[in-house]
């Protein structure tokens, strides 16, 4: 049984985070150099942390695996990031901006971490505008806001269709100029294997360099996991290639604990896949719903060219279903939705998993140069991938894996039940709930990374002397031991099959068993096949080139070992999660309009996993969630 | 649709290196390069040869991993397009195609196609950067930009660091790289205080890391995925001019001897 204390503050949430600093412990300024912080990933999260930590003077060490620091995939969000600024004048507040975060996540999660999040918002954007990231300008200069889905107000700041870029760039910008000043050490293409925990606490990790084979150990007096989500797990997702989830479960298994695994947001506008051979999925931005109509024919034998149908034989199911919210309704209404109508038989294109996204009345109201100009880049992306141009013809669109809300258990510094070992941005479950909104994990990502982290670990950092443990600690050693042993065995498996080909299983098994719908059959199968699988892996995996080289073969089979554990777990929590919620939709459980039902009365909790070995059934343990300043609520985006 | 393709094999720094062909057949034009990349790997895997080392990571053409000279061009053939968002559509039934790494001096290859592009990150550290520490920061809306100005500055930051321009360059330039970063900041009013220092800094650590000098190829905007403009470059000369003739005064000295 875990110990899970949350240490969230009491007293009014407007005040809570402003209470908790005043009560924190710091490190005096001559100290901090001497505190040794390891992170572990240089996305938003990683880098804004690291960056911020190294100009505090903490004596920082930064890994990544791909070759720079700039090419972490929170690169890749498109569409922004939320702020309660309110320069719309539209009623938007700090508030407001809570309460919509709660209650898109349908209220599982922690109001003050969710409240905090909110707070900090707009010290983001005034961060990012000081790091010179060039934000859209209206007229007369002043920053510029859209709309995206969830919510009623505009308050999404973005830099085109590549927001995520632009805010990266400038916290990678921000860390190079604190590994210039000596303050952080950046590792290149370093890929942390092992966490090393002795006596309860974080002593540093094992990392491989992917590049000579060669494996290192590195002492810290704090370790922060900045490595992002797993969507992965379902080998076809909008994540990048190399996202993983080996460094959270290496933590899992040292006993840090897993929650809400089963979280998965599924984005409802991604482009389809074309056939067996795809390796990736690529996302549209959900800001393209501020003006692309969502549709598909009424008629399940449709043949007509899309642009040849009569507006009556259309059906625009979410303007129907939802006439309030219409096409901006939250991601997994949207994903939902689309399945349910291709499911019907209704879907488009040639897999008949797809729906149209239309922009003809859009451009026929502001000119198709407007809107052409509003999201250049998007429909220049889709015209690549798809041959089709959506000036001419509709987007041919469908859900696909995208964010992971679970992660690492953290309490409100943002520290894990392993002292010394934290979690920040996708990497930790905290701020979304069950589902999150368009706009807010690069929020999430730099508010922990600028603003909490650099603080609450300072008081963890104080209570104890620096560099107490030296890599030479028997742990080391020990764990050094089990990274090397497990790459040989791996490698002396030598039968047929690719990690590849086994992903690839893999994914779709999760995609069929634990996807958009869930039910408890297909749970219960899903946990069978998936160590059958795993067996199937062990016995049969066939690797290509040694260890003492660049072999981004081994890289991978690695990364896919974890992930045939973690998958189990996943299935495990969605299967114990006996209500739906959020994007978790258990089919027994929804009302008459197929929305999701919560049962508040027996799962308004957080689900916290703890290790117990890889076939033996790991041990649940309940964080009661509370709802003192946002009462519990329905979710309903209809009226 | 089948193709031939010759690719560098090379298995390390030192290794000499050399041009493997190899049969592929049954790809689809939907594929993109990539996927056949990987389709040719899983080939290689199955006849217990070495899979073809690449970089790669997010695929939809932002994060700058790939680092392909595909016949003789800076990720192939489509102007403005990275390597991964390349398609099998866009090359004949039947075509021979060459792939090579980036080939630059200041781009060692470690491993097949995959070179070490570190000194990016140099140049970044010589003054890529505002000095910033993370904190509160003056109400952005008190600092009006104009939106010209704010587009024109993204566009220069929309480089993706992905070493295109330096691989296309006959001098092995990173000019292109180095202008962009130093005309987006230089450009915005956050970046003025250190727009000089941060031309000269950059531009003296990018000719130490061993690239060469710009001659006005202009082959590194036809070939750069992102099609970022060589006007850049002459922003950052009359910068580097500038700076140059600026009394150079050591104000970071003086504040040490405090």
């Amino acid at each position: 049984m875990l110990t899970l204390d949350s240490k969230v503050p009491s007293g009014p949430i407007q005040d809570a985070w402003t209470n908790h600093k005043n009560n924190l412990r710091l490190v005096g300024p001559k100290n901090r150099p001497q505190y040794k912080v390891i992170v572990i990933g240089s996305g938003l999260a990683g880098a804004s942390a690291a960056a911020s930590m190294g100009a505090m003077g903490y004596n920082v060490d930064c890994f990544c695996f791909q070759d720079s620091a700039r090419r972490a995939h929170s690169i890749a969000a498109q569409g922004g990031i939320n702020a309660s600024k309110n320069y719309r004048n539209d009623g938007d507040s700090t508030w407001r901006l809570f309460y919509d975060t709660q209650k898109g996540g349908d209220y599982r999660a922690r109001e003050k971490n969710v409240y905090r999040l909110a707070e900090l918002s707009t010290a983001i954007i005034d961060q990012a505008v000081s790091q010179g990231v060039p934000f859209a300008r209206e007229y007369g200069g002043k920053l510029a806001n859209r709309s995206f889905g969830g919510v009623l107000v505009e308050r999404t700041f973005y830099c085109r269709g590549e927001t995520g870029q632009q805010l990266l760039l400038g916290a990678y910008s921000a860390l190079q100029e604190q590994v210039a000043a000596k303050n952080v050490r950046m590792h290149t293409r370093s890929e942390m294997l092992d966490l090393v925990v002795v006596d309860g606490r974080t002593r540093g990790v094992i990392v491989r360099n992917l590049e000579t084979g060669k494996i290192t150990r590195h002492a810290a007096d704090a370790v922060v996991l900045a490595s992002g989500g797993y969507g992965n797990v379902y080998y076809l997702s909008t994540n990048a290639k190399g996202c993983n989830v080996t460094a959270n479960w290496r933590a899992y298994k040292r006993g840090a604990g897993f929650a809400n695994p089963s979280f998965v947001q599924i984005h409802p506008t991604s482009i389809p896949a074309s056939g067996d051979y795809q390796s990736k999925l690529t996302l549209m931005s959900e800001s393209l719903r501020n003006d692309g109509r969502i549709w598909v024919p009424r008629d399940p034998d449709e043949k007509r060219k899309p642009k040849d149908i009569p507006e009556a034989e259309r059906f625009y199911y979410l303007e129907e279903r939802y006439p309030r919210f219409g096409n901006l309704v939250p991601r997994d209404v949207a994903a939902r939705n689309a399945k349910e109508v291709c499911d019907k038989g209704l879907g488009v294109g040639p897999t008949g998993y797809g729906v149209y996204l239309d922009f003809a009345k859009a451009m026929e109201e502001k000119g198709a140069e407007a809107v052409k100009a509003k999201y250049a880049n998007l429909f220049e992306m889709y015209e690549r991938i798809t041959d089709d141009d959506p000036v001419e013809t509709p987007m041919r669109i469908y859900p696909a894996v995208h964010y992971t809300m679970g992660g690492l258990w953290v309490d409100y510094n943002l520290s894990t039940n392993v002292d010394g070992l934290y979690s920040v941005g996708e990497s930790n479950f905290a701020d979304h709930g069950a589902n999150r909104l368009g706009a807010s994990s690069l929020m999430q990502c730099l508010a922990d990374g600028y603003f909490v982290l650099p603080v609450t670990i300072g008081d963890y950092l104080s209570r104890h002397d620096a560099g107490e443990i030296t890599t030479d600690h028997d742990a080391f050693e020990k764990v050094e031991t089990e990274v090397r042993d497990r790459i040989n065995t791996l490698l002396k498996i030598k039968g047929d099959r690719s990690a590849q080909s086994i992903h690839r299983e893999l994914g779709k098994l999760m995609w069929e068993h634990c996807g958009i719908a869930r039910t408890k059959e297909s749970l219960m199968e899903g946990l069978e096949k998936i160590p059958a699988l795993r067996k199937e892996f062990w016995n049969n995996l066939r690797l290509p080139g040694g260890h003492q080289e660049m072999n981004q073969s081994l890289e991978h089979a690695g990364r896919v070992a974890d992930f045939l554990e973690f998958g189990e777990l996943m299935c495990r929590d969605a299967l114990l999660r006996d209500e739906s919620c959020g994007c978790h939709l258990r089919e027994e459980y929804q009302t008459e309009e197929g929305e999701a039902k919560r049962n508040d009365k027996d799962f308004a909790h957080v689900s916290v996993f703890e290790f117990k070995g890889v076939d033996d059934e790991p041990e649940l343990t309940k964080e009661p969630l509370s709802f003192e300043a946002l009462p519990l609520a329905d979710r309903n985006y209809k009226s | 649709m089948r193709i031939k393709i010759h690719v560098w094999r090379q298995s390390n720094r030192t290794d000499r290196g050399e041009m493997k062909s190899y049969d592929l057949e049954g790809l689809s034009p939907d594929m993109s390069f990539l996927e056949m990349m990987d389709q040719l790997n899983e080939k290689l895997t199955g006849n217990g040869e070495e899979p073809v080392a690449f970089d790669h990571d997010c695929r939809e053409g932002v994060c700058g991993s790939c680092s392909m000279v595909i016949n003789g061009e800076a990720h192939g053939p489509k102007s403005e397009t990275t390597t991964c968002q390349l398609y099998m559509r866009h090359f004949e039934d039947g075509a021979e195609v060459f792939v090579e790494p980036w080939r630059a001096r200041s781009f060692p290859v470690v491993r097949d196609l995959v070179v070490d592009r570190s000194a990016f990150d140099r140049i970044i550290q010589a003054g890529g950067f505002v000095s910033n520490h993370s904190g509160p920061k003056p109400e952005p809306n008190s600092i009006p930009i104009e939106p010209g100005i704010a587009e024109t500055a993204l566009d220069a930051a929309s480089c993706i660091g992905c070493g295109a321009c330096v691989a296309a360059c006959p001098n092995g330039s990173a000019m292109l790289f180095t202008a962009a970063k130093s005309a987006h900041l230089g450009m915005l009013p956050q970046g003025q205080t250190e727009r000089f220092d941060r031309a000269k800094d950059m531009v003296d650590k990018m000719e130490s890391e061993g690239f060469g000098s710009c001659r006005n190829y202009a082959e590194c905007e036809a070939q750069c995925p992102k099609g970022i403009s060589i006007a850049f470059i002459g922003r950052l000369n009359a910068d580097y001019l500038k700076a140059t003739m600026i009394e150079p005064i050591d104000r970071r000295g003086k504040m040490h001897a405090q």
